[in-house]
């Protein structure tokens, strides 16, 4: 992969962003119902309820899709490399588009379990996650 | 009984091609010359424009004219206009013109889309690209994964097919087979030469499962829907096509949250409009930027069940241009080249007057269904020839 385009950081994508400086990964939650909101917003898509904050998450979850990725996109992108979307344990509602690394990609498949890591970039803390042993 | 419905009149097109000379802004007038001469209509006459997504700025060539630019271009007197990318996809442009001329707001209103992405991408110099130093809105969740392109958010949906249902790539290579096929017989088509399973086969993989040839070509291209009042269908010297009913729908604005893509819903919702079933429909022209879109879309208009997409077009006998359901008749933009929506409505309009010439289906079809998008946006329009 090695090159990666970086969000701009604001007021509601800060927490998500940046929460992997101290290995967390935090999704924005209703302290009403319970229910994650993302995209992080300030109001709650299930209750309208406004009292939505930032909550660490277990950080480990398994595949519900992926592809290999073959084309360069950009002359500094190394191919292939996996893009998944993961569905985080405990975490209803919400897939998290991400890279599956440190593995053959051709190897990957849905279902398998996966855990969180983070790669620094500047001020952003990319959340990518790897293989971990069912 | 016309006075309540919106029509289709003129359709035009301009010529399809890569890296064009012709500036955008004249390949749109093309286009609408064409569709105005279709419908008898003059330039004075048109009193309503209406596009997506409007001047795209920062990307010139996914979308280089503007409503408003045209307007104040071709001298047209608008009493109405829109446009703008908060609709529900390309077609949603046409929608949005029925709406418009349903409720007296505009007689004759102008729909199009013009793409010079080919063009744009070799002259840059030209057409620059707006430069970011960071993404945002939704870009983010995607882009610093490498998630960069459609072809990759679309690939996770078909995979979902594949591990799922057991879609296989011979199964989906019915859909550029199909597109290609037809689109030899469309002397404007971008891509004339046909596409063999072999070829299929040994093309290489873009972002699996989907392979080169499940994807679009970048083309230089404008498209014109003419979408007239029914009760000024005596202005009007062609065939009408009837817009019998629309749908519409975005959900997540987000190509990772929708368990399922927009065209599910979106194809439910059009038979609730309207009293004809799928069993009524002579031709589709399905979305298939990427050919698993065009898929996608047959299970969510209900012709066949969810999962069961791959099974429906295996073989591709029937949505041959001779089988029960001709599918994409005029090469999609898989063969026909990146006309972005427009091209499907065009080309429905096209079938159900009898104009197809070489790509005509046989049994003169009378209603058809066209559509747009089907990814977070999504967008299907039933035309009959009453
Ligand atoms: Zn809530």
């Amino acid at each position: 992969m090695v090159h990666r385009a970086l969000p701009r950081l604001d007021r509601d994508n800060r927490a998500f962003w940046t929460s992997g400086e101290s290995g967390e990964l935090v999704l924005h939650r209703c302290q009403s119902c319970a229910s994650y909101v993302h995209p992080p917003r300030p109001v709650c898509r299930t209750c309208l309820s406004e009292n939505v904050v930032p909550e660490a998450v277990a950080g480990t979850g398994e595949v519900y899709s992926f592809t290999v990725n073959y084309q360069k996109w950009h002359p500094k992108m190394e191919v292939p490399f996996v893009i998944a979307r993961i569905q985080l344990d405990g975490v209803d509602g919400v897939l998290l588009t991400s890279n599956v690394v440190g593995c053959d990609p051709e190897s990957v498949d849905i279902g398998d379990r996966v855990a969180v890591e983070f790669e620094q970039h500047e001020d952003v803390f990319v959340p990518v996650f790897r293989r971990v042993a069912s | 009984m016309s006075g309540q419905f919106a029509y289709i009149s003129g359709v035009g097109q301009s010529q399809i091609g890569m890296r064009l000379e012709r500036s955008p802004l004249l390949l749109t007038l093309d286009a609408v010359n064409e569709a105005l001469s279709e419908a008898g209509l003059d330039i004075s006459q048109i009193d309503g424009v209406s596009t997506y997504p409007g001047r795209s700025a920062g990307m010139l060539g996914f979308s280089p004219i503007g409503a408003d630019e045209l307007i104040d271009a071709l001298g047209i007197k608008a009493r109405w206009y829109s446009g703008g990318m908060e609709i529900s996809s390309q077609l949603g442009a046409v929608v949005e013109a029925a709406a418009a001329v349903r409720s007296g707001m505009a007689r004759h209103v102008i729909c199009y889309r013009t793409v010079y992405e080919a063009a744009a991408l070799a002259r840059p110099d030209e057409y620059p690209m707006q430069r970011r130093d960071r993404v945002d809105n939704y870009s983010q969740w995607l882009a610093p994964f490498g998630a960069i392109s459609a072809v990759t958010w679309t690939a996770q949906y078909a995979m979902r097919h594949v591990k799922k249902y057991g879609l296989t790539r011979e199964q989906l290579a019915q859909i550029a087979l199909t597109d290609r096929a037809n689109a030899a017989l469309n002397p404007r088509a971008l891509v004339q030469e046909s596409l063999t399973m072999d070829e299929y086969l040994g093309a290489r993989m873009i972002s699996s499962p989907l392979c080169l040839y499940d994807c679009d070509r970048f083309s230089d291209a404008s498209t014109v829907i003419i979408v007239s009042a029914g009760d000024a269908l005596d202005e009007v010297v062609c065939q009408p096509v009837r817009i019998a009913a629309t749908a519409g729908s975005v959900d997540r604005l987000s190509w990772d949250q929708a368990e399922w893509m927009a065209c599910y819903a979106t194809g439910r919702a059009l038979w609730e409009q309207t009293d004809y079933t799928v069993d009524d429909v002579d031709t589709v022209q399905l979305y298939d930027g990427f050919s698993f879109q065009a898929l996608a879309w047959l299970e969510g208009l209900g012709f066949c069940g969810v999962g069961e997409g791959g099974n429906f077009i295996e073989g591709g006998k029937r949505i041959a241009l001779d089988g029960e359901l001709p599918l994409n008749t005029f090469g999609g933009q898989i063969g026909a080249g990146r006309l972005h929506g427009f091209g499907f409505a065009h080309e429905a309009v096209t079938q159900l007057r009898g104009n197809g010439g070489a790509r005509q289906i046989k049994a003169q079809p009378t209603v058809a269904v066209a559509t747009s998008g089907g990814g977070p946006l999504a967008t299907a329009l039933l035309l009959t020839r009453d």
